[in-house]
């Protein structure tokens, strides 16, 4: 399939890490049940990645139109704290979960307005969110760690459905739902047009302002699931440390996947696995045993190196060798991305 | 003319304030950090609490996380003429000009809960917690606990290089040191918060014979043993029994865990700074009797064997 | 010959993936010659320069600089060998000063600091050498684009100094810029320059050139010394077959029926005054005026690219909205803009997704059309339009630049307008899809459909239009109709000193 081949850089990447997470963990395949629910590092890595899977789907669609979402980690925050205060104070599960998802959808429709609208930058419009939005969670929490018992909400960060952890669930359900109606109706090229060339996109009669808001909203929700799922996962509502920096991960999560932060063509399927690669390359820090002062080093040059083999100045070196006629090289993966 | 009114008007404030230098009618500023945590929001309620108690006025000053909300504070309090100043510094350098105005000022200040990089001589007294000892009594609890049994303890860790995380892990380190049957087999940062200490604590038990060859968790603050106790329970093991756990900070929600036995032990960070520092200046302001330079907060060992509930309630109302 | 050979570029070949753009190219350029490179689009014209300038790499060849083997890296390699390039959309930075442009990357230094009176004196000195008096401190952007090519020339020529390769330098210029233009050229010719000139007015080439050189498909065809051939033997080669009669004057029996459209009092402040014009169904309505008289803001006022502030558009009667480009579309209008690249195609986004963009626009992103119906459509238009390459999911940013006009034509027609607005739809495009396009414009006419269309080149309007409105100075100035029509009478009413409105309502209204 051609999409697959366009993401073999980010499949091979992720196998490449997980394999090195072998090495470091022997045990990282072995997965049973315990407790009622499928158990094991390599769930671990699709649990905890819940969160920054989430993001990188709203980032996806917003980075394609060539903006970006720095709020989302403070979403997160609003969103989960919303849903604490809600059972907190005695309403059900789902109103809870209708009011987090209702408070992402207003931050993202605020966000949107500022882009769509007052034609603000979007890194600015959504800084702006980002450094007020603790603010707004903290007043929600009342500057404490909002704790609740409330077994339903729990269910969302730590139970299970078929024995696998509802986070992994709620990403894979909500990419693979955003992906079928970004692609089955005309809004995932419309979105990429308005992302390449917004001018002539307009001038075609596309409603740019309408999808941008759109885009920012799924954004916004996309944070409530992360926030919710994150407050659930520790059964308190952390307006401090709830996301923090996760869209930093999220837009990592993006470019890894192969979208360009320059707008246009996009792939969630591929923001996904950079999610995927992300979050393996964490729980491999922590399996590792390596002192906690190594930690973001080793992150960091992870991430330089995949940046670097995925690269298309790279990819034209290696093409050009190919050309050349002498026998294939082993190593740099053929990076077959760039728009098609 | 209305100007040249409030003129006089404060004017007699001031001379007033700086007459009632005597202990019954203290009036005292206080600039706190922020509210960043419940642990600080406490620390601001216990000292309101305290400063109502002594019959002292106090005027408060929210930094909002800022150096210069700080300074200018500091120098507002100058100007209002208060009889002594409170200051939970939010870093630790800069402050030598603005406290050597204070300094002229002649207004005593003491520091709470941290300190700085300055000569002392520009500051009466700082109150503060001893991290090191702190790490010490949660060792001592453990070394008490397993006897000559041995022990393998995974650790979690502050946030890497913070002066908590540092001193903590040194204070454990030295006590536990005493026999050679308790080791650290594990040691990872997750940086203060519940959401990393669940999930540094679940690559713990994964990496370590799904947690059956772990004997302790050490944690450096509650929220990351919070974290941690609920992975111990997702993996199907006790906290409190099959895994022992001890943290630091003593905040509300360690109790409820104490309570229900999923946790053994924690060290109260109090956020009674201001108790002793009001003791102190007041002593001073008295007789001129000098503190000494660090007067060190009592760090209190809480077990299951105390009242957990009555004691999260009383410090849920705190703040937390 | 007596002069030397300065460039040799023997046997250039260069392949793209599944393409062969250059095959086996000879070209040579002597010193103090000036030598046009022509062809049409995606003949190679392009891809050879820049394999002479190291853009490209070649993959086969040699290239000879004053009989020494060259092997440029890039651009900035090339020009320190010798070679320049002036590209046709200028490329200096229009936001730094007319000096900072010219000594990038080479200011003078005092103190550690860039020495900005030393680097305005000495781009002052050297612009004056071309005959431009003009002050360097000012930005870059405060000039015209005739100002902006010369000082683009000056600059090329003072860092390389051999070689001067100039792509398409007069497609946005007008005729007396284009005068000091080649004023300026001869002299660097006699100088002892080698100029490299690709354009596509043949008039021009005549004019300034030397020798030619023609490429067609990759291949070397012909070079020749200017003097030994005629305009209609260089079109044949160009083409590769006969222009023929597609030019020929086509007018009309003017049986205005009830206009399709009228607008009354319709007009933008500050970008054209309130004008009457009325449109009947089948009618092609031509724009003639210079650049910035007004006639693109005609076109994009109809189109609400900018609202209008006065006036009612009516549609058989009817009025209507035109306040976006939405609104216009939803009342049938289509619009293929001037700047084709910024406002036109979408880059990265196939052909087949160009095409469909406007029409999925209005049927709203809930209602996709369905993959088969988006192949017939591209299908369809690939042939109907001869698109070429035929690949409808090929990027259009890979397109000649007349392959994407047709692909924008080919996104309006896609979604039956009834009133279709063409700004310079030839502009910058090869001879035959010019022809191509005219032909379009006829048989869209001849099926209904009501056009206006703006353009640059009379004997076009004249040959489609029924009617021609002339623009100036952000008016409507004049309208010529019918058997009146010609490029005489429109260049008179351009020149034309008088603003006051010799409006001859004739039918208008």
């Amino acid at each position: 399939m051609n999409s697959l081949k366009r993401l073999a850089p980010q499949l091979i990447t992720l196998a490449v890490i997980i394999l090195l997470n072998y090495l470091v963990f022997p045990d990282f395949f072995n997965i049973k049940i315990a407790n009622g629910k499928f158990y094991g590092s390599l769930i671990d890595v699709l649990n905890r990645g819940a969160p920054v899977a989430l993001l990188a789907i709203g980032m996806t669609l917003v980075i394609a139109t060539k903006g970006i979402d720095l709020s989302v980690g403070a979403m997160m925050a609003i969103c989960g704290a919303v849903a604490a205060s809600t059972v907190d104070s005695g309403g059900s599960v789902y109103l809870a979960l209708s009011l987090a998802l209702l408070a992402g959808v207003i931050c993202g429709a605020w966000n949107g307005v500022l882009v769509a609208f007052l034609n603000i930058q979007p890194i600015i419009s959504t800084l702006i969110l980002m450094v007020a939005g603790r603010g707004i969670a903290q007043l929600i929490t009342k500057g404490a760690i909002l704790t609740f018992t409330d077994p339903g909400l729990i269910f969302i960060g730590s139970g299970s459905v078929f024995s696998i952890p509802t986070p992994i669930l709620i990403w894979i359900f909500a990419g693979i739902s955003v992906t079928f109606i970004v692609r089955k109706t005309a809004l995932g090229m419309l979105i990429e047009a308005i992302g390449i060339n917004q001018r002539a996109s307009s001038f075609s009669g596309i409603n740019a302002r309408v999808l941008l808001i759109m885009v920012y909203v799924v954004s916004g929700l996309c944070a409530a699931m992360a926030g919710t799922i994150a407050a659930a996962d520790i059964r308190g509502a952390d307006a401090n440390n709830s996301g923090l920096w996760l869209e930093l991960d999220a837009i990592l999560a993006v470019v890894i996947g192969g979208t360009s932060l320059l707008g246009g063509r996009f792939t969630l399927i591929g923001s996904l696995i950079g999610a995927m690669i992300i979050q393996s390359i964490n729980t491999g820090i922590l399996l590792s045993g390596f002192p906690p002062e190594f930690n973001l080093i080793i992150k960091a040059a992870i991430i330089v190196i995949v940046l670097i083999i995925q690269s298309p100045a790279l990819k034209a070196h290696y093409q050009t060798y190919r050309d050349t006629k002498k026998p294939p090289e082993p190593a740099p993966a053929p990076s077959s991305r760039t728009t098609s | 003319m209305q100007f040249k009114k409030l003129l006089i008007g404060s004017a007699i404030l001031a001379s007033t304030s700086l007459m009632a230098t005597s202990a019954f009618a203290l009036t005292v500023g206080f600039s706190q950090i922020g509210s960043e945590s419940g642990w600080r929001a406490a620390e601001t309620a216990v000292t309101l609490k305290e400063a109502k108690e002594r019959g002292i006025t106090l005027k408060f000053a929210d930094a909002q996380q800022k150096q210069e909300n700080q300074i200018k504070a500091l120098r507002s309090f100058i100007a209002q003429g208060v009889d002594a100043i409170l200051v939970a510094p939010v870093v630790a350098t800069g402050w030598d000009s603005v406290l050597k105005e204070v300094q002229e000022a002649k207004i005593p200040l003491i520091l709470l809960d941290r300190t700085i990089d300055a000569p002392d001589s520009l500051y009466l007294t700082a109150v503060t917690a001893d991290f090191i000892h702190e790490g010490n009594i949660a060792g001592d609890w453990l070394v008490n606990a397993v006897g000559n049994k041995e022990c393998k303890v995974v650790e979690l860790q502050g946030t890497t290089g913070s002066a908590p995380a540092i001193e903590r892990k040194k204070g454990f380190e030295q006590s536990i040191a005493k026999g050679a049957n308790i080791k650290i087999i594990r040691s990872q940062t997750a940086d203060f918060t519940r959401t990393k200490g669940k999930e540094v604590m679940e690559s713990f038990l994964k990496a370590e014979n799904g947690g059956k060859d772990i004997c302790a968790l050490y944690a450096h603050n509650d929220d990351m043993a919070v974290g941690a106790i609920q992975s111990i329970k997702e993996a199907g093991l006790k906290p409190g029994t099959d895994i022992l756990v001890i943290s630091i900070d003593a905040v509300p929600d360690i109790f409820t865990a104490l309570e229900a036995g999923e946790a053994n032990a924690t060290v109260e960070l109090t956020p009674n700074m201001a108790g002793p520092a009001f003791d102190a200046l007041e002593a001073f302001l008295k007789d001129g009797t000098l503190p000494p330079k660090w007067i060190q907060s009592p760090s209190r060992l809480y077990t299951q064997a105390d009242d957990a509930k009555a004691i999260y309630n009383q410090k849920k109302g705190l703040g937390y | 010959m007596l002069n030397s050979s300065l460039l040799v570029a023997t046997n250039i070949d260069k392949n793209f993936p599944g393409v062969k753009a250059l095959s086996q190219v000879n070209f040579t350029l002597q010193a103090g010659q000036i030598h046009a490179l022509l062809g049409e689009n995606g003949a190679g014209k392009s891809t050879l320069i820049k394999c002479l300038t190291g853009a490209y790499r070649r993959d086969g060849g040699d290239i000879l600089l004053l009989g020494k083997n060259i092997n440029p890296k890039d651009t900035l390699d090339a020009q320190k060998l010798g070679i320049g390039t002036v590209y046709q959309e200028v490329n200096l930075l229009g936001n730094l000063s007319v000096a900072e442009n010219m000594m990038i990357g080479r200011q003078p230094m005092r103190w550690g600091m860039i020495n900005v009176k030393e680097m305005n004196r000495y781009s002052k000195a050297l612009l004056s050498q071309y005959g431009l008096e003009i002050d360097t401190s000012l930005l870059l952007s405060s000039y015209s684009i005739g100002v902006q090519q010369i000082i683009a020339i000056a600059r090329a020529v003072d860092l390389s100094g051999k070689v001067l390769i100039l792509d398409e330098p007069t497609a946005s210029l007008d005729s007396a810029e284009v005068k000091m233009l080649f004023g300026i050229l001869r002299k660097l010719k006699d100088r002892g320059l080698g100029i490299v000139f690709i354009s596509h007015f043949l008039d021009q080439v005549f004019d300034i050139s030397d020798q030619i050189t023609v490429l067609r498909n990759g291949q070397l065809i012909e070079s020749v010394a200017t003097d030994e051939i005629d305009s209609i033997d260089l079109v044949t080669m160009m083409l590769g077959y006969e222009l023929g009669e597609e030019n020929k004057t086509k007018h009309y029996n003017h049986s205005q029926g009830e206009p399709l459209l009228s607008f009354t009092d319709f007009g933008k402040r500050q970008k054209i005054n309130p004008f009457n014009l009325n449109i009947a169904k089948g009618e092609v309505v031509g724009i003639a005026g210079l650049l910035g008289s007004g006639r693109t803001e005609t076109a994009e006022t109809l189109f609400g690219v900018t609202a209008h502030d006065s006036g009612v558009a009516k549609l058989q009667d009817k009025v209507i909205d035109l306040s976006t480009p939405r609104a216009a579309i939803a009342n049938r209008f289509g619009f293929c803009p001037e700047d084709r690249k910024n406002d036109g195609i979408i880059g990265d986004l196939s052909v087949r997704e160009n095409i469909i963009l406007a029409l999925q626009a209005q049927r709203g992103w809930a209602k996709p059309l369905p993959l088969s119906e988006q192949k017939k459509l591209c299908e369809h238009y690939i042939k109907a339009l001869d698109i070429r390459p035929t690949d409808p999911e090929k990027p259009i940013r890979l397109l000649s630049g007349g392959n994407q006009q047709k692909v924008i034509l080919a996104r309006w027609l896609a979604t039956n307008p009834q009133f279709l607005i063409l700004d310079e739809p030839t502009r910058g495009i090869d001879v035959g899809a010019h022809a191509e396009i005219i032909r379009l414009i006829e048989s869209l006419c001849d099926k209904g459909m009501s056009l206006l269309v703006i353009s640059s080149e009379l004997d076009e309007l004249v040959a489609y239009s029924h009617r021609v409105i002339v623009v100036r100075e952000h008016q409507h100035v004049a309208e010529i109709i019918g058997a009146d029509i010609s490029t005489d009478n429109i260049i008179n009413a351009i020149a034309a000193n008088s603003v006051e409105p010799e409006y001859v309502l004739k039918g208008a209204i």
